[in-house]
């Protein structure tokens, strides 16, 4: 089995445009959550996300490039531009061939698809833009990666709702360390501000009417989020060979199936996908120095990912730090596992642990280090990032400094 | 509040008879997502708005029913006032 290292990194989310933006505003702990712009929510009980302020196409794609390309998917072009220049990639029809592409996206096109169902269940209209069904695939972002770089070898997209993200990372990690591939872009992209999709959350009572506090005992919801961001993976050998700066490692990945409640978490299922990603990298518990938690700023999450972090790890469980950073760039479902794969990379290979903003209270059910509100210096070798889906799905990669 | 009864027992499919006004959630297995369907209902069978804030303290029929009575009356109230 291959090393692999992490050679790229791209990233665009409401924390920032680009890796570094984002990592500066981990380091400061300024959460980037603030009342919806991009939609009308005058008649939603929330007000507040975590959005690309001020986002437009340009000047990433010309307004024709544009007209073919959801938001979502645009997150994802961007972020991959960024990790591949960054990777300082050398292309050849045959590393073309033996690049992989795995992204994670929950809801795919929504604004383009809720503009197009407005047409015909609002305005009355009899036809819907022919571009509505190519905007709004799930599988837009994975498809215009491909076309940007010409790369042709196999390329997916994976939907587990939150953990969509992680999945399409492990697959993509596992997929080079194995030989079959020998390069790969992995991450994930979501735009979930549309109106029906802002209803739906609404609905389902758990988003915050105020901001976004993990672990905190005065916690409301979670806050929602978008983004997009992409990782380059290759085998560690090639890229010591050609020269490469290795962010650090992917080195193991786990997955569980709840198999409880369509919307309730397991601590079970949270366990075994923490313990299988442990086994997966061929580590103790006692290894892990950070845990970037999924950590949505729900009743329901946090206490079960507080008890299940526990389970795995024991008396070690009081000696780790846990953060989650969706205080910060909020939710961003699909994208959520790959920004904070970022999030967690950036705090390995800097020594900055980022912390968990917004934090007013104690919680007894919660009471794991959580770095209130301030980022920690700290070396740490070994760290998971947790994701934990609604339908019961989990993914945990484990990731190692370099 | 017999419709109150009858919106819980229809979204949970349950028989109306099993919904009386002692009876507390957990005794009738609803979970949280049945909650927020159940919430879902009333709001569109009395054509109001059930904050969040409202819900968290409600563990039975008779606090579901209660609650639901103050909100209507608060509509009523209302709609006189803006006639």
């Amino acid at each position: 089995m291959r090393r692999v290292a992490i050679t790229g990194l791209g990233a665009i989310c409401a924390l920032g445009r680009t890796t570094a933006e984002v990592a500066e505003s981990l380091r400061q702990g300024r959460p980037a959550i603030g009342p919806i712009e991009s939609t009308d929510v005058s008649e939603i009980r929330f007000q507040n996300g975590a959005e690309v302020r001020g986002y437009c196409h340009q000047p990433y794609f010309d307004d024709r490039r544009a007209d073919f390309i959801d938001r979502f998917a645009q997150f994802a072009i961007i972020a991959a531009r960024e990790a591949v220049a960054e990777a300082g990639i050398a292309w050849t029809p045959e590393l073309r061939a033996n690049t992989a592409i795995v992204t994670g996206s929950c809801v795919g096109g929504q604004t383009s698809e809720d503009t197009g169902f407005r047409e015909v269940y609002k305005l009355g209209h009899n036809r819907v833009h022919p571009l509505t069904i190519p905007k709004t695939m799930a599988n837009a972002g994975a498809s215009h990666i491909s076309m940007e770089f010409g790369i042709t070898g196999p390329a997916f997209t994976i939907a587990t709702a939150c953990s969509s993200a992680a999945h399409a990372i492990g697959q993509a990690f596992w997929m080079v360390r194995n030989g079959l591939a020998d390069l790969a872009l992995a991450g994930g992209s979501e735009a979930p501000f549309s109106f029906g999709m802002l209803k739906a959350w609404e609905a389902m009572r758990v988003v915050s009417p105020e901001t976004c506090r993990p672990f905190s005992k005065d916690r409301k919801g979670m806050v929602l989020g978008e983004g997009g961001a992409i990782l380059v993976l290759e085998p560690l050998e090639a890229a010591l060979a050609r020269g490469a700066r290795i962010h650090g490692e992917i080195a193991g990945f786990g997955m569980s199936a709840d198999a409880c409640h369509i919307t309730q978490p397991s601590v079970e299922g949270a366990a075994r996908a923490m313990r299988a990603a442990l086994r997966d990298a061929a580590i103790s518990p006692e290894a892990v120095g950070y845990i970037n938690a999924h950590g949505t700023g729900t009743v329901a999450n946090d206490v079960t990912e507080t008890a299940a972090i526990r389970a795995v790890f024991g008396p070690h469980a009081d000696r780790l730090a846990v953060s989650s950073t969706k205080s910060m760039h909020g939710h961003a479902l699909g994208a959520a596992a790959a920004i904070e794969c970022v999030a967690t990379l950036l705090a390995l290979r800097d020594g900055v642990l980022p912390p968990t903003a917004n934090y007013s209270q104690p919680d007894p059910e919660c009471d794991l280090d959580v770095i209130p509100n301030r980022a920690r210096e700290a070396q740490v070798e070994w760290a998971l990032s947790n994701s934990f889906a609604f339908g019961g799905l989990n993914a945990v990669l484990a990731l190692r400094k370099y | 509040m017999e419709r109150v009864r009858k919106v819980i027992a229809t979204s949970k499919r349950i028989p109306l008879e099993t919904v009386t006004n002692e009876s507390d959630f957990q005794q009738l297995g609803i979970d949280s997502m049945d909650a927020v369907e159940i919430l879902f209902a009333l709001e569109n069978e009395f054509d109001i708005n059930i904050p969040d804030e409202e819900v968290r303290s409600v563990r039975s029929v008779r606090d579901m029913c209660e609650g639901v009575e103050k909100l209507i009356a608060a509509k009523a109230a209302e709609a006189q006032a803006g006639q």
